[in-house]
């Protein structure tokens, strides 16, 4: 399957026209993403998975602008990446908390370099932007955690600010990068639910790249699996399951036939077979 | 607490005990006063010949800490330069490395030629004794900013002025200010090389008519003028780092408990 293959409503979002990455020159090139197509629709939550090394991380930063393609095009909200005046958050696997500053500061950053709320920050933040931080602490359950300094709080308390980070300054585009992968089993199954209830109250646009299938089946409305040598999508399907999901229904023989499916795809794809 | 006393009590005891071992070994070898001194007649000399070191001691140090705030605004500035610039950094860094192998008591003599002698060639030799450990400090804590946390910042649209501000320069601090402790000592070598060659002030130019007079016994109160300064400004930047960068210093306190 493509993901032309999908008939969709909505407004595409971000779309991957022909796009390939190539880094070195000559011999020595390597093909990190071969030539693919990707439409997102808007507040659509599309999970990536695929073996190590696929180009996974590599669209997520295509799509920020962080790298620039070899060859096609990346539109964000109907124009190239990077000319789109888009708010995007991020989070990775390593919450990357500025030691020196509270938890709430480091919530607050985004509001400090990104417009509008950049203009109002020193103004703001006192009051409105303090307490916005604050709220959205405690809707990931840091409740009383902001004047926190980050190695008071575990991993996972960690992992819940990083994504209030992502969140505050209300992105129309979020980008998680394995922001689950740290952690123990118990803590990510919480996070998810954190994550699936901001995501359905904020209706961002997301892509998650992620190894975990469960999570991938948990959170995302649409899966596409990836290959690696080169980093390609070789399937895109949506995941029909109801909103709000649970832990539970990740053990429906429904649910465990989709990540069988997709686990399969994935043994399949990758460079070099294993015997399990 | 209690084990926190009894750590500087032993530290005290200690260093007391050096000086009074080697006012024994003094005693007991019948040293002489022109090889080497007895602490007990340093002091005597420090306090009796107070009135004519002190206008030195005040030129000494006044020379070093200009020498230094000039080194810190330099050290700074090409610190930041270098650790931002991917180009700078590979221009200046074979540079700074030849320029800081090179002994600054040949430098001296370049810098008298320039200003004549006095103050200036001392504060100038100060400030390129202090900037070695401030550049590469500060480069370095510039440098190695986690790739994700800018990232982070380049995907929020932040300038690199805004990366600075809000990431580089703050992680930078620790290692600013740990250089600072080394290169304020540094500075007073400097100031008392200069002193030393070209002169007519300081507690580096009494140093030096004194041992050409062979008398030790000042030297010596020099030399201890100079300790007790240096350690004092380390003591005072030392104040500083822990106040201003507690957050990289978190294991140490709890280790102390």
């Amino acid at each position: 399957m493509n993901a032309e293959d999908h008939p969709r409503t909505g407004q595409t979002f971000v779309e991957l026209e022909n796009v390939t990455l190539t880094y070195g020159r000559g011999e020595r090139q390597i093909v990190a993403l071969g030539e693919t197509n990707l439409r997102i629709d808007e507040g659509d939550f599309v999970a990536l998975v695929g073996p190590s090394g696929c180009g996974k991380s590599t669209i997520l930063k295509l799509v920020t602008g962080l790298i620039t393609a070899s060859t096609g095009y990346v539109y964000v909200a109907g124009r190239e990446v990077g000319a789109a005046p888009v708010r995007v958050g991020m989070a990775f696997q390593n919450p990357t908390m500025l030691p020196w500053l509270t938890v709430r500061d480091n919530v607050m950053m985004p509001l400090k370099i990104v417009p509008p709320f950049r203009q109002e920050y020193q103004s703001k933040k006192k009051t409105e932007f303090r307490d916005r931080a604050e709220a959205l602490l405690k809707e990931v359950g840091l409740g009383g955690f902001g004047d926190k300094h980050p190695w008071q709080l575990s991993g996972g308390m960690l992992q819940r600010a990083s994504l209030c980070r992502a969140l505050i300054h209300e992105p129309q585009l979020l980008m998680l990068d394995e922001p689950f992968g740290a952690l123990d089993q118990f803590t990510r199954e919480e996070l998810w639910a954190v994550m699936q209830a901001l995501w359905l109250k904020l209706k961002p646009t997301v892509i998650l790249v992620t190894h975990d299938l469960k999570e991938a089946g948990y959170l995302a409305t649409r899966i596409c699996v990836m290959r690696s040598r080169p980093g390609q999508i070789i399937d895109d399907a949506p995941v029909p399951f109801a909103r709000p999901r649970t832990i539970d229904m990740s053990y429906t023989p429904e649910f465990v036939s989709m990540t069988q499916r997709l686990r399969e795809l994935i043994v399949a794809a990758r460079p070099v077979k294993e015997t399990v | 607490m209690e084990q926190g006393l009894r750590r500087r009590l032993w530290s005290a005891v200690f260093i007391v005990g050096f000086f009074v071992l080697w006012e024994a070994l003094c005693w007991a070898f019948h040293i002489s006063d022109i090889v080497l001194p007895k602490p007990s007649q340093i002091i005597v000399t420090l306090v009796t010949r107070m009135p004519a070191l002190w206008p030195h001691t005040v030129q000494t140090l006044y020379t070093t800490l200009v020498g230094f705030a000039l080194g810190i605004l330099a050290g700074v500035a090409l610190g930041v330069i270098i650790g931002s610039s991917r180009l700078a950094y590979d221009v200046a860094y074979p540079l700074l490395i030849g320029f800081a192998s090179i002994p600054k008591v040949a430098v001296v003599p370049i810098f008298v030629l320039w200003f004549g002698s006095g103050a200036v060639p001392a504060i100038l030799t100060a400030m390129i004794m202090s900037l070695f450990p401030i550049v590469v400090n500060v480069a370095t804590g510039l440098a190695t900013t986690e790739p994700e946390l800018e990232d982070v910042m380049k995907a929020l649209r932040a300038t690199k002025l805004d990366i600075l501000w809000n990431v580089g320069l703050p992680r930078t601090m620790p290692y600013f200010f740990a250089s600072l402790k080394v290169a304020v000592t540094l500075a007073f070598v400097g100031t008392v090389i200069s002193e030393t060659v070209a002169s007519n002030r300081g507690i580096g130019n009494v140093m030096m008519i004194a041992s050409s007079n062979f008398d030790v016994p000042l030297v010596f109160a020099g030399l201890i003028i100079l300790a007790i300064m240096g350690v004092a400004l380390y003591a005072v930047f030392s104040l500083i780092e822990a106040r201003i960068t507690g957050w990289a210093h978190r294991k140490d306190e709890f280790a102390m408990g």
